[in-house]
Order: structure tokens, then C-alpha cells, then sequence
């Protein structure tokens, strides 16, 4: 065999294995992973946060798992003026929801400034805009709340876009973990309507009032 | 000594490479295992995902291998693509009426169902499937459309059944939901389905917050009558120069029709009359349908490199990209054709992609192959342009008519090279050289030789004149299309289902300016119901050649930073439609309004 051979070969046997596994193994599927698992592993790291009760959750396991949810960024110091709107909106979601929210609907508010936003600062925040029961503030290590952030697709492909906070605290993302069920809609948009939104998540005897 | 030896490693490392393509695998073999991109670089370890550069992300976009051009292009011409038949009324029980019936979605009484009465009647069966979409992927659970009603039990398909309607056919739809509740990761099973872009009356058109429920149907009244039948000068037939030819249909569910759609709820919807006939011995003499008239639906895809199903990126806000081509529901395809004539009705189906369509010959990649654009968004165009490519954004078509008589023998490719690495739009409206594209079918044209009646483009024939534009609007409305900080927006405000921003008088003219407020977004804009034609992009008439932007569109390509000024005639029905931007992830972020067309409209010039 000289030389220019074997190093064909070489190269040959190196793509083998994928070459095989494309032509003869059809379904190269892992049966044994369900979709709501591909979700939870590409979505929901199961991070250690802290609530503004100072109470340790872990993301996945206390906060989304079994429920319907909406997820949203913010920071106690933004200085745009769309996030304070945000949190007041969400406030009158919330009223609107009545004693739905912390029933079987729950509220998150993931902080984009952990170093600052402790939670007592987390809790004095809360109780400013009149937040109810059933409304989580929460924080964590920044590299946490970053890696939440990113997994959470509150980010933009412009990294100068990206590296702006409140570029982050437009959407309100809603849904149910059992069901999949998970859209988005802008955090200022008005009340009623998010909270019919909220209604589509509730599987099927959901019907739409006329 | 050191650097010796890296060299010495990057030689054998540059030497190994080229032997394998010089060697036992040929650069055709490469493809078919799916281990060589059409650029000629092997399979990149990570997909073309709108996240893959964020360091802490997981590949989001990374789908396993697949061979390419192992399976054929689902086609109306074999059945592979089926065709809707009709069936009797008494199929459908209770019977349809004006006013909903028992069982019925629909809230809104038809308003033409008596001026157009249905000639044929359709069910349609909107379930879950076992559908290919690679030999070397598992079979798909997909949501697709069924021919017939349930209790008929014929497989859904995807896309779904093509409709093939004729002008002065009203034709009603019943159109049942039977899908699962589970949605295996993705889709609401809810829905509204949109003729786009039929001129339709509001309750039919699939409006975003029209949906019905598991076990409901909706009734959808299609009377396929020319724009302007109610009105002199075009009483009682409409327009002609209003016809329009190549629709498609998709679900439009509020917040999730990115979702639905990617799932599988789309088709195509072909709207003939005396003079696009569908036989090339009459009328325009466009190629026979079905035998040389092929509907060709493009959507991006990505699978989960564990299981190796569709998956969805349910979180992200740019718009997505998938790392696999599919032609009519098929990764990578392929079409045997005859040297003659074929028309091919294209239409990006998104969710996000944008594509610029050549026709390459691999073997002979400086060769400009021509080819004629005889229609901009299903609308015959007032005569074929000719082309050397077609940019497409999401839900814009293109009609061709391709000559493969010079190919005879040989191998072509349709080829997307336009550049897009995230879901905002063309990265920088960079084209890629010939054959370092994205190949998306592969055309053998090795079919038996048969005989052409069809038009010769190069003859220069006329179909329809451009409906006049020299008319003063009743009111001159603008649109910006701008973000805030995670909501999409149009005129600053968000998208409310339930209040209109503004009414349209029926049976008026408005001009419409659309900017885009941002440097990174392209925004492909939709109005339903009207087709409109472009006055100026950018303050310049619009181009003929070689993207052509004359004709009647119902997509308006919004490019960064770019405003275009259009203008519409509102005519014959009334009710609610909705204006969005059809980058489906825009959409569904709320960058979407309500107008409704009423007997009294308003004059809110920034509604």
C-alpha cells in the first residue's frame, strides 16, 4: 500500500462510522426522550435561585415543573422608562388574574442586575408596586442569572443589542410545562389581553368567549 | 524544528482533505451522506443557528445527518402531493348555512353565502400523522391537513391537499380540528386557517382570533370572485386584471402560528380562470397542470440530534433558522423532469428565511442559467420577466417557467445562496458564489422527450394589465415597524385581537407607507384580503429587473432601515384583517394589527 493510499484510507475509515450510521440506521431517534425532556434540557437549567422571601428554589423542579407560568427580566435600577411600566402592568395582570396567581398560575421576575438586586432589595421592590401573593421576585449568582437569561431566549443575536438591559425586559414569556404549551407577548401590552392570552393555556376545554 | 513540524501536520491535514474528494468518494457521494455542504466543506459540527454564537448556548439549531437528493419531490403530477376532491353536501351534517351551526367554530354569520352560492363543497380533517421526511431521520409527528372529513380517515399530508379552484366556482370548506391535545413539544392545537391571500369576506379569511376548538369545525366560505364585483366599473364580475393565481393556505392561530405552521398546517390553494387555464392549448398557454405545473413550498427545519424529530426554537425573538432544506415537505428532493417547459409555483413558507433562487449547474458553475419570473405573490405579471434569480421573504411567491430543453440529459439545482445566519433577515445581501449555496432540489432531467404547447416566454406574451394607479386615496396612512426592547411594534403600539387600530371604508382607495424604524430587522409585511402595487421603495419607482418589485403583491419586503409606499383598494366585503409582519416569530410577538373594513371609515393617518 504506499503512501497517498493509506492516507486515504485513513481518511476514509475516519467518516465510516457517520457514513454507516447514515445508511443503515433509518431511525437514529432516542425513543427514550420524551419532548418535554428535550424542552426542560435545551430550556430549564435546574439553577439554585433565591426568592425575595430569601427562600432557595431551584428553577426547574419548584418554579416551572407541574405549572402555568410567566417569566419575565427586569431590575430594581432600570432607568428606561418602559421597566417600571412593565412591573405596574404586570400588576394589573395580576389583579385581573385574582387569586388564580399563586393557585395555578405563577408569576416569575428574574432580576438582570443580581449584584444589586439582593433579596431585600427584591422584596422592598415587591411590595412598592403593590405586588400579591403568588408573584415571585428572584435572584442568584450572576453567572446563574446570565446563563438563565441566555437559556430563556431573552437575548438578541446583535451582541450590542444584547449587552443592553433593558433591551431584555419587553417580553413577557407564558406557558404550561405539562401541556408545552409556550408562546410570548410584550409586557406592555395592555392587561386584558395578556390575560387572555393566559386563558390559551389551559389545554383543551379552553373556548373562547364571543 | 517545531514549526516544521506544524507545517509538515498541515500539509498531510490540506493533502488528506483533498484526497477524500479525489478519491473514493465523489463530491456528489459526499453530499448524498450529507458529510459535504454544497460550499464543499464538510458538515460544520454546529448547525446555522440564530444563537450558536452566544458561548454558553447549546447548539440550538444541529440537526443529524441526512443524505440529500435520495427522495423524490412530492408532486400534484404522481398524487404524491394529493389533490382536494369534493364531496356531495349530505357529507356534511348539519348542513352548512349563513349562520354558524351546531358544532361550528364560527361566530359570524357568511356574509356572500347567498350572492355566492357554493358550487363544490370540501372537508378537510386537521389531525396528527406519521409523516417522512428523510429516509435517514425517525418518521415525523406532524399536524397536517387530511382530505375529506374525519370520518373518511385519509392521512393527513404536508403540506397539505392542493385545492385546485376555479373563478366563478364559490366553493365552501368545512375545515374540522382533530387534533391531539399533546403537541410533543410544540403547536396549540387551536387554529384558523388563512386563504392567503383570497379576496375572501373577514369570517372566511382565517382571522388570528377566529380559531375553533378540538372537535369543533369552521365553515370557510371561498366565493373565488374577482376584487371590485360590487362597484362600477367592474360590476358584477370584478376586476380581471385583479386575478390572482398561486395561494396558499396556512393556520394563523394568535401567538402560535410560527409554531402550527412549521408543524406542518400549510398548502397550496391554485385559482385558475379562461385565461391561466391549467392546459396549454388555451388561454395564456401556461404549462399543463399538473403534468408541468409543479407547486413547490420551501421550509427551513431543524431536528433534535437525540431523537431526530422537528424541533422548535420556542425561545427566541430574532426569528429561527433551521440547518435542513425542505421542498413540499422533503429534505433535499428530487425531480425528474422532461426537456420542455415547466411552471413552478415557489413560496418561501418560512418561519424566518430568506432565499435568493438560482438555477445552478454544478458542472458548469460560471454558466448564468436564465430562466422567467412570470408572477409576483401568485399574480400573473403583465408579462414574464426575464431572470437570473428571485429573492423570496417569508410567505412571498414566485411563479417560473423554466425551459430545461438546454439541459437535456443533465443535473440542475435550484440553489439558495443568499447569506443569513440569524433570523433578522439576508446577512449584509450577500450572495455566495455558484455551488457554495444551499441546494435545495435536485433536477434530473432525464424524462422522456414530449411535445411543448405551452407560451414561449421569449415571445414576449401579455397576461393582465397593472390595475391603474393614477387615483387619489381617500386617506394616506404610515406604518413603523420598530422593537422595544423585546415587543414587536407597529406604530408604537402592540398587537390587540380584540379593537380595531383603524377603519378601512369599504369600497375605497388608501395609500399605505410602511418604515422600517431599525437598521437589523427585515420585515416581510402582509395585508390581507387586497393585493396592492408598490409606488416607491425608498422614494425610487419600483425596480423591474432583477428583483422585480412591480406587479401586485400582498408581501412588502421591508428591508433595514427602508420605508415603501403602496396603495390598495379596499372593495366588496367587510369586517376584521389583520396587517402583520410574516416573519411568523415577529407575528407572533405581536408586531400584527386589526383593521376592519367598514360602511364609514376613518382618517387616522398614524394609527
Amino acid at each position: 500500500m504506499n503512501d497517498m493510499t493509506r492516507r486515504t484510507c485513513l481518511a476514509l475509515s475516519a467518516l465510516a462510522p457517520i457514513a454507516v450510521a447514515a445508511l443503515t440506521q433509518p431511525s437514529r431517534s432516542d425513543d427514550s426522550v420524551s419532548s418535554r425532556e428535550v424542552i426542560r434540557d435545551r430550556y430549564f437549567p435546574n439553577l439554585v435561585l433565591t426568592t425575595h422571601e430569601g427562600r432557595k428554589v431551584r428553577f426547574y423542579d419548584d418554579l416551572i415543573k407541574d405549572k402555568i407560568v410567566t417569566l419575565n427580566f427586569f431590575y430594581t435600577q432600570c432607568e428606561d422608562g418602559r421597566c417600571p411600566m412593565a412591573t405596574a402592568n404586570l400588576v394589573r395582570v395580576q389583579k385581573l388574574l385574582k387569586d388564580r396567581v399563586g393557585r395555578d398560575i405563577f408569576m416569575y421576575s428574574f432580576t438582570l442586575t443580581p449584584e444589586h438586586d439582593t433579596p431585600a432589595v427584591l422584596k422592598r421592590y415587591a411590595k412598592a408596586y403593590g405586588v400579591g401573593p403568588g408573584w415571585t421576585f428572584l435572584t442568584g449568582t450572576p453567572g446563574d442569572m446570565e446563563q438563565l437569561r441566555r437559556k430563556l431566549g431573552f437575548s438578541w443575536a446583535n451582541p450590542i443589542r444584547d449587552a443592553r438591559k433593558a433591551s431584555h425586559t419587553g417580553t413577557l414569556r407564558y406557558g404550561n410545562e405539562p401541556l408545552q404549551l409556550w408562546s410570548a407577548c410584550p409586557a406592555l401590552s395592555k392587561p386584558e389581553w395578556i390575560v387572555e392570552s393566559m386563558s390559551w393555556l389551559e389545554g383543551p376545554k379552553d373556548q373562547r368567549a364571543s | 524544528m517545531l514549526i516544521q513540524r506544524v507545517n509538515r501536520l498541515a500539509e498531510i491535514a490540506r493533502r488528506n482533505r483533498q484526497e477524500i474528494i479525489a478519491a473514493a468518494l465523489s463530491r456528489r457521494e459526499m453530499f448524498k451522506l450529507g458529510l459535504l455542504t454544497s460550499a464543499g466543506y464538510l458538515v460544520a459540527k454546529k448547525g446555522l443557528s440564530a444563537r450558536v454564537s452566544s458561548a454558553d448556548d447549546s447548539d440550538v439549531c444541529s440537526s443529524p445527518p441526512t443524505r440529500a437528493f435520495v427522495e423524490l419531490l412530492p408532486t400534484p403530477r404522481d398524487g404524491t402531493m394529493p389533490i382536494q376532491t369534493p364531496v356531495p353536501v349530505s357529507a356534511l351534517s348539519p348542513a352548512p348555512a349563513v349562520n354558524p351551526v351546531a358544532g361550528e367554530g364560527r361566530k359570524i354569520p357568511h356574509q356572500a353565502f347567498t350572492t355566492f352560492p357554493p358550487q363544490k363543497y370540501y372537508g378537510v380533517t386537521q389531525k396528527a400523522g406519521q409523516v417522512s421526511v428523510s429516509p435517514d431521520l425517525p418518521p415525523q409527528n406532524l399536524w397536517g391537513f387530511a382530505v375529506g372529513t374525519p370520518s373518511m380517515n385519509h392521512p393527513i399530508s404536508v403540506p397539505g391537499p392542493l385545492y385546485v379552484a376555479h373563478y366563478g366556482e364559490p366553493v365552501l370548506v368545512r375545515n374540522f380540528n382533530q387534533l391531539p391535545t399533546a403537541n410533543g413539544g410544540f403547536g396549540k392545537p387551536s387554529v384558523t386557517t388563512h386563504l392567503h391571500n383570497g379576496h375572501t369576506p373577514s369570517e372566511s379569511d382565517g382571522n388570528p382570533i377566529d380559531f375553533f376548538e378540538i372537535g369543533q369545525f369552521y365553515d370557510q366560505h371561498y366565493p373565488n370572485v374577482l376584487a371590485g364585483f360590487s362597484t362600477q366599473p367592474f360590476a358584477p364580475t370584478g376586476d380581471i386584471n385583479e386575478a390572482m393565481s398561486s395561494l396558499w393556505y396556512h393556520d394563523h392561530r394568535v401567538d402560535f402560528t410560527s409554531q402550527n405552521v412549521y408543524k406542518g398546517l400549510a398548502g397550496f390553494y391554485n385559482l385558475f380562470n379562461q385565461f391561466d387555464t391549467g392546459d396549454e392549448g388555451t388561454g395564456f398557454h401556461l404549462p399543463n397542470f399538473p403534468q408541468f405545473d409543479i407547486p413547490m413550498m420551501f421550509a427551513d427545519k431543524c431536528f433534535d440530534r437525540r431523537t431526530g424529530l422537528l424541533f422548535f426554537d420556542l425561545f427566541n425573538l430574532d426569528g429561527i433558522l433551521g440547518d435542513k432544506f425542505t421542498v413540499n415537505g422533503k429534505i433535499q428532493p428530487v425531480l425528474h423532469v422532461s426537456p420542455r417547459r415547466y411552471r413552478f409555483r415557489w413560496l418561501d413558507a418560512g418561519p424566518s428565511r430568506f432565499y435568493q433562487m438560482f438555477l445552478t449547474d454544478l458542472n458548469h458553475l460560471s454558466a448564468h442559467n436564465l430562466f422567467w419570473q412570470i408572477s409576483t405573490d401568485g399574480n400573473l405579471l403583465p408579462n414574464p420577466i426575464q431572470v437570473e434569480s428571485i429573492r423570496l421573504s417569508v410567505a412571498e411567491r414566485a411563479d417560473v417557467i423554466i425551459d430545461f430543453k438546454p439541459f437535456a440529459g443533465r443535473t440542475v439545482y435550484l440553489e439558495n445562496r443568499l447569506v443569513q445566519t440569524d433570523g433578522r433577515g439576508p446577512t449584509d445581501h450577500e450572495i455566495r458564489g455558484a455551488g457554495q449555496g444551499n441546494l435545495l432540489l435536485q433536477i434530473i432531467v432525464d424524462g422522456p422527450t414530449v411535445g411543448d404547447g405551452s407560451v414561449d416566454p421569449a415571445t414576449h406574451p401579455t397576461f393582465y394589465s397593472l390595475p391603474a394607479t393614477n387615483v387619489t386615496p381617500r386617506v394616506k396612512r404610515t406604518f413603523v415597524f420598530s422593537d422595544s426592547g423585546g415587543g414587536w411594534q407597529i406604530n408604537e403600539r402592540f398587537f390587540d385581537g380584540n379593537n380595531p387600530r383603524f377603519l378601512v371604508q369599504q369600497n375605497t382607495v388608501e395609500q399605505w407607507t410602511f418604515v422600517n424604524d431599525g437598521g437589523e430587522w427585515e420585515h416581510p409585511i402582509h395585508v390581507h384580503f387586497e393585493e396592492f402595487q408598490t409606488l416607491r421603495i425608498n422614494g425610487q419607482a419600483p425596480a423591474t429587473s432583477p428583483l422585480v418589485q412591480i406587479g401586485r403583491k400582498d408581501m412588502l419586503r421591508l428591508e433595514a432601515d427602508a420605508s415603501a409606499t403602496v396603495l390598495l383598494r379596499f372593495r366588496d366585503f367587510l369586517g376584521k384583517y389583520p396587517m402583520h409582519c410574516h416573519n411568523t416569530i415577529h407575528e407572533d410577538h405581536a408586531m400584527m394589527l386589526r383593521f376592519d373594513v367598514a360602511t364609514l371609515g376613518d382618517t387616522k393617518q398614524n394609527p
